[in-house]
């Protein structure tokens, strides 16, 4: 089977992200970039399913500028077959998004496409949705387990959904999102470095597609949250509970 | 002008505190807009909820009922939706950010061509809205530049719509086609309990790996929550570890709580936890670490093990109850 997994790079979680006083952005300086976690569970799923099933081919796509070579070498050296970078440097929002990602699903007809459930930079949570509405395929959004047939024909998927887990079945085609419990992703090996520099990683001028991906929700400015001012460190339990009585009046 | 459908999610035949605020949200942005609000009822044997649904100040509430629409699937969710707002001619259809709204609106956008905002925190009069990005740590005006627009809300963005008027309701129709019903609903392993739901409690007490395993949460951390009538929520470490069930996660890829009361115990505070739970009105953190993040978000810090800490809070709480 082929198995598509979309994977953006984005800021590292770690890193402390500032709005540019302008409003016209995140500072970006020294700032280091990631393979969005969602995304690298996706890979991660997407080796494991190759790995039980012999002649699985993993193709990872992502969209962004020929900076996203770096995350796309990362599933490379994770184990991914080869990659394809989409080179857009305008703003997208997730509908230009997934109409690439259709097109790309369409030509290389896919079996499975796995996507993270949210980006943490955008944190939309939209895409994966949106691409199986497009494709007209049934989706299994923030996935903790997934579990295909013997005959590779379907999939039973696991959501961590409000108040549970949620198990829903599908023929594939399909779609999944993968949420946090899906797996832990494996760190690229130095062997897996070495080969990933030899994968074709092909790149395409988003103009080559012919797709329009003016965004349909454009982002006119950022601006700083209200900072939050550090309280009185309370020296023992009574005195918390003191506090909270007679001056935060909330118990 | 715009006319907008908000989708009135229901459990159990209620509809819980989640669905009031897209109806509050769903009302906001008619009035931004200059349009009505209606509001969508979905499912199969649910035309005895309309009635309590009327009463929530919309125009008119539609019911679609459909032996498709038996169990929340995303595919035949989103045509019924999408062709009821089409049917209707509301070009705008507001949800809130839940877990079947983030699952379903996505999918509706595409069928109306619409541009879609999630998460969003206010819709500002000139149409634009308001939206966290990066983990909260920057908040976006966005504006739609499509005809249809598809909005999910933050469930702690909007006060629950009261109760005002009775409104008309009207059963409608939507063929479902065998394309729009690929996916199956198989089972929903509910996790039930006593205590009030993250969404819906005043107070809101987290633990995180701090408290080292779940037993702990039972024996340490639930005698506190009960005490105080709270709902329990986790970080992610935790529930990565196993000690709680998913759904308690509270986060940037959680859950958002805004209570007026959140305690933070044996959490650091990394930004991920601190995007679910900052707006929250007073926060506590108990923690043994005077360095932990948690502390600079604080209202009240106590700087202690939480082993000794949280039994004795639980011991004073049910004292100034006497
Ligand atoms: C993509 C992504 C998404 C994420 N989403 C979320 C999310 O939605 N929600 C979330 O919470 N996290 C999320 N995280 C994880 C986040 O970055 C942190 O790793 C996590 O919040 C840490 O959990 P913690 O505070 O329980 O654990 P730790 O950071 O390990 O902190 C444990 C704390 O307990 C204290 N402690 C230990 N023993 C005691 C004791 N006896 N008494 C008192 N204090 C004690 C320690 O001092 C420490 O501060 C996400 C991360 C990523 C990369
Ligand atoms: N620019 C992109 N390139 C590749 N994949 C993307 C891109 N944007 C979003 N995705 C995919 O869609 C998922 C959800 O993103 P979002 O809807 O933006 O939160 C991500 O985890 C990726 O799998």
């Amino acid at each position: 089977m082929k198995i598509l997994v979309a994977v953006k790079r984005v800021p590292d979680p770690n890193a402390t992200i500032k709005v540019k006083p302008d409003g016209t952005g995140i500072v970006t300086d020294n700032l280091k970039y990631v393979v969005n976690p969602f995304c690298e569970i996706a890979i991660e799923e997407a080796l494991r399913i190759k790995e039980k099933v012999s002649g699985t081919e993993v193709v990872i796509v992502s969209i962004g500028g020929k900076v996203s070579q770096e995350q796309l070498r990362t599933g490379l050296a994770m184990g991914a077959d080869r990659a394809i970078l989409v080179i857009a440097e305008q703003e997208l929002d997730s509908v230009g998004v997934a109409r690439i990602l259709e097109k790309l699903v369409r030509t290389e007809n896919a079996d499975l496409v796995l996507l993270g459930k949210q980006a943490i930079d955008d944190d939309a949570n939209q895409a994966g949705q949106m691409l199986a509405e497009l494709l007209g395929w049934p989706q299994a959004t923030f996935a903790s387990k997934v579990e295909l047939s013997a005959d590779q024909k379907s999939a039973t998927v696991t959501r961590e959904v409000d108040g549970g887990l949620e198990d829903v079945s599908f023929a594939l085609p399909g779609i999944v999102t993968a949420d946090l419990r899906l797996n832990e992703p494996r760190y690229a090996s130095l062997p897996g470095i070495m080969k990933a520099r030899k994968k074709e990683l092909k790149e395409i001028p988003v103009a080559d597609l012919g797709i329009d991906v003016t965004p349909r929700l454009k982002v006119l400015s950022l601006a700083s949250p209200p900072k939050r001012q550090a309280g009185k460190v309370v020296g023992s339990v009574q005195e918390l509970v003191n506090l909270l009585h007679t001056e935060a009046k909330v118990i | 002008m715009s006319n907008v459908l908000v989708f009135a999610e229901h459990a159990h035949g209620k509809f819980p505190k989640t669905t009031l605020v897209a109806l509050a949200a769903g009302k906001d942005a008619a009035a931004k807009f200059g349009g009505d609000c209606y509001a969508a009822l979905l499912g199969k044997g649910v035309e005895g909820l309309a009635a309590d649904l009327a009463e929530y100040g919309v125009k008119k509430v539609f019911v679609v009922d459909d032996a498709a629409l038996e169990h929340y699937v995303a595919d035949a969710y989103a045509a019924a939706l999408s062709q009821l707002a089409k049917d209707k001619g509301t070009d705008i259809v507001i949800a809130t950010a839940t877990a079947i709204g983030k699952d379903l609106l996505p999918r509706v956008a595409i069928r109306l061509d619409a541009g879609m905002a999630s998460d969003i925190t206010d819709i500002n009069a000139d149409g634009t809205i308001l939206r966290p990005m990066y983990a909260g740590n920057a908040i976006a005006t966005a504006k739609f530049e499509s005809q249809y627009k598809v909005i999910s809300v933050r469930a702690t963005a909007f006060d629950a719509a009261p109760k005002s008027g009775k409104a008309e309701i009207e059963k409608a129709s939507v063929s479902i086609d065998a394309a729009s019903r690929k996916m199956k609903f198989v089972s929903f392993n509910e996790i039930t309990s006593n205590r009030p739901v993250l969404d819906e409690a005043r107070i809101v007490v987290s633990g995180g790996r701090g408290l080292k395993s779940g037993e702990n949460f039972t024996t340490v951390l639930e005698p506190l929550v009960d005490a105080m009538g709270a709902a329990m929520g986790a970080s992610r470490a935790a529930v990565d570890a196993g000690f709680v069930p998913n759904d308690l996660q509270v986060g940037q890829t959680g859950k958002v709580v805004a209570p007026e009361l959140y305690i933070a115990v044996g959490i650091s505070g990394a930004i991920q936890h601190l995007a679910g739970m900052k707006d929250s009105k007073v926060i506590v953190a108990i923690n043994k670490d005077a360095e932990a993040p948690i502390f600079q978000v604080s209202d009240y810090g106590l700087v202690a093990d939480l082993f000794k800490a949280v039994p004795e809070l639980k011991e004073e709480i049910e004292k100034l109850k006497h």
